[in-house]
């Protein structure tokens, strides 16, 4: 008979050496080396990264291994490491106009300055399954060095032509949000919502935006450009008194060009929707800037109807660290509460067989 | 493990079956769209699985195939679909508009007419019109079993006092045979008129959506509009820069970050056609009336 009362310190010990055998599965195969995963499984590095907010290839790496591939979980331990170190300040802001490009491509234009670099994409690949693929010694493929001068972003392009609303101008003063150190309230402004935007599970993001296309909250999208490539981090230290280079990180940016808006005073321009991630997640870099421009809504006078444009649906829902907490939570033991409604649900019984009236039943409930 | 052997055109034959009733079923209802069990195929939804579908279950041995996104047949999207059959079905391609026997297409109908016995696959991404104004597929069933396109007409008029004009420029509704409104797929609404009338059968797939549709040829395709408002086809006022067209649809390319920028033919091979003959004017290929 099962009457769990003591053991339990015994059984939670002998869990996690079992989770570890089986992490590490069978020992006569070797085991998977960081390196491995860093150069092998690249996109999970990038993921784990972005979603768990440090750009560390070899601490993401190590959190893979460790979560036995489970990306959530490897996220998570990432975020658990992250809350611990200390805060400097603000990097100054990027500029991926100067970025050293390997893949930039723009679905708006045929061709336009700088040109159409496809570069590692599984875009045109035909899905295949290729079983010898890994043993195959791979080709050497022509690649160009990565563009280093500037490229002018489309965005900028139209809004020479004042085709396109302007970016925010820039600000230098205003304290940039941060919702790992101020909680979240709504009306957010749009660094927070970029910020939660960045750091919320993809595949949350993706079918939001995908709803968008879809009907629910639609945005007109196009693709004016996706970018990957290298950017300069830099930092200004109040003891030097000028920016210093902290070093480089490669970033995916999209920018989508969205449904245009006017007004009895503005003529009809475009509007803009904007994902950023660390590394090369094309995936959730687009369904970024399609949630961003849906949380514009209110901003630009749209009708607030679909869930994608619903700020306060999605920004308190799109952490996964968060979610998956507190789904699973429902594992742990909720003896007492349910015991007390199992007390409840019986007395209600009890009325209902001796023939207590549904008046009498629904002024109990309430 | 075993090595997955692929049938004639990737699909196994039942597969193809289904779809060809599909097919049948959408032909004898023109504008229809008839739901069928989409499959998985290699490529991703929104790439033109509906419009690889139809392709690989029409496609015989003896055709020649030819795949254009956004009118060339050079674009990245149309090289990996033309591979694709290359290796699946080892059928004959061409960029030929007039030497095809099927054509799939994203984005535009060739510029060069269409002749009896050719067949135009569109590939569709949302293939319900009715969509972006009612969300919901229990609703616009409905309405499409009634007839009932208000709510469309009242988009475009809405769209009139708004702007001034039907701000529709792509995937213009058009309404098939005097009964469904269809959605023409997001081509330029420039092409619309070359839909009416056309020699040519015109298939859409629409994968992720689960729904083919057709039009057959010579059937009544009218772009809807108002009497004081009729329908308009818009092309940039230049010539093509290569070939000199001034009746064919034409693309913007960026030349500098200075305001410089071209416009040339969409569909590459009627501008290469034109380059090729410019020192024969007669051999030029024949339009459609404007």
């Amino acid at each position: 008979m099962y009457v769990a009362v003591k053991g339990g310190e015994q059984a939670i010990e002998n869990a996690h050496l079992l989770l570890a055998s089986e992490r590490r599965g069978d020992p006569a195969i070797p085991e998977l080396s960081l390196a491995q995963i860093s150069e092998q499984l690249t996109l999970a590095v990038d993921r784990v990264m972005t979603e768990g907010s440090i750009y560390d290839r070899e601490l993401a790496a190590l959190a893979i291994r460790q979560a036995r591939g489970d990306l959530i979980e490897a996220i998570f331990l990432l975020r658990a490491f992250r809350a611990t170190l200390p805060r400097f300040g603000a990097s100054e802001p990027v500029d991926t106009g100067a970025m050293a490009i390997r893949r930039r491509i723009s679905a708006t234009f045929k061709d336009l300055p700088g040109g159409q670099i496809l570069g590692p994409t599984f875009d045109y690949t035909h899905r295949l399954i290729e079983p010898d693929a890994a043993d195959a010694a791979p080709q050497v493929p022509a690649v160009v060095d990565a563009v280093e001068e500037p490229m002018p972003r489309v965005t900028d392009l139209l809004a020479a032509d004042n085709l396109i609303e302007r970016s925010p101008a820039r600000d230098f003063d205003a304290p940039v949000g941060d919702l790992t150190r101020e909680p979240l309230s709504f009306p957010a402004e749009r660094d927070v919502r970029l910020q939660n935007l960045a750091r919320g599970d993809e595949g949350f993001l993706l079918a939001l935006g995908y709803s968008t296309q879809r009907g629910f909250g639609r945005t007109h999208p196009f693709a004016g450009e996706i970018r990957l490539g290298e950017v300069e981090v830099e930092f200004v230290a109040e003891d030097a008194g000028f920016a210093v280079p902290l070093g480089r990180i490669t970033v995916t940016e999209c920018q989508m060009i969205n449904q245009f808006a006017g007004s009895a005073t503005e003529p009809p321009r475009f509007t803009r929707g904007y994902g950023l991630t660390f590394g090369h997640c094309e995936r959730k870099a687009m369904a970024m800037a399609l949630v961003d421009r849906s949380l514009r809504a209110r901003e630009l006078g749209e009708d607030v109807k679909a869930p994608a444009q619903d700020e306060e649906f999605v920004l308190s829902h799109s952490d996964n660290v968060q979610a998956t907490g507190f789904v699973e939570h429902l594992k742990l033991p909720h003896y007492v509460d349910f015991q007390a409604e199992l007390g409840l649900v019986r007395k209600l019984r009890s009325d209902f067989e001796r023939g207590a009236s549904p008046d009498a039943l629904a002024e109990a409930a309430e | 493990m075993n090595a997955p052997a692929y049938n004639f055109a990737y699909l196994d034959e039942q597969t193809k079956r289904m779809i060809r009733r599909a097919i049948l079923k959408a032909i004898a209802i023109p504008g229809y769209q008839v739901p069928f069990a989409s499959r998985e195929m290699p490529m991703p939804y929104g790439w033109g699985t509906g419009g690889v579908q139809v392709t690989a279950s029409i496609l015989g041995p003896n055709d020649v195939l030819k795949v254009i996104d956004q009118g060339s047949d050079d674009t990245t999207n149309a090289v990996s679909i033309r591979k694709f059959f290359q290796r699946t079905a080892g059928v004959a391609t061409t960029t030929h508009t007039r030497d095809a026997t099927v054509i799939q297409t994203r984005h535009r109908i060739p510029e060069q007419a269409l002749a009896e016995g050719q067949v135009l696959v569109f590939q569709v991404p949302i293939p319900e019109p009715l969509r972006f104004l009612e969300p919901r597929e229990t609703e616009t069933r409905r309405m499409h079993a009634l007839a009932d396109y208000s709510l469309m007409h009242l988009k475009l008029y809405e769209d009139i006092a708004r702007h001034g004009r039907i701000s529709t420029s792509y995937a213009y509704p058009v309404k098939v045979q005097g009964r469904y409104v269809m959605d023409p797929s997001p081509t330029p609404k420039f092409d619309n008129p070359k839909m009416n009338d056309c020699a040519a059968l015109q298939l859409f797939g629409a994968g992720r959506e689960k729904r083919i549709y057709a039009i057959p040829p010579y059937t009544a395709v009218v772009s809807l509009d108002f009497e004081d408002h009729p329908f308009e086809r818009y092309r940039h006022d230049a010539r093509c820069e290569l070939c000199g067209a001034d009746d064919s649809y034409l693309d913007e390319v960026i030349t500098d970050d200075r305001g410089g920028r071209m416009f040339v033919c969409s569909d590459t091979d009627y501008c290469e056609a034109r380059r090729a003959t410019a020192d024969k004017p007669h051999a030029v290929p024949q339009g459609y009336p404007a």
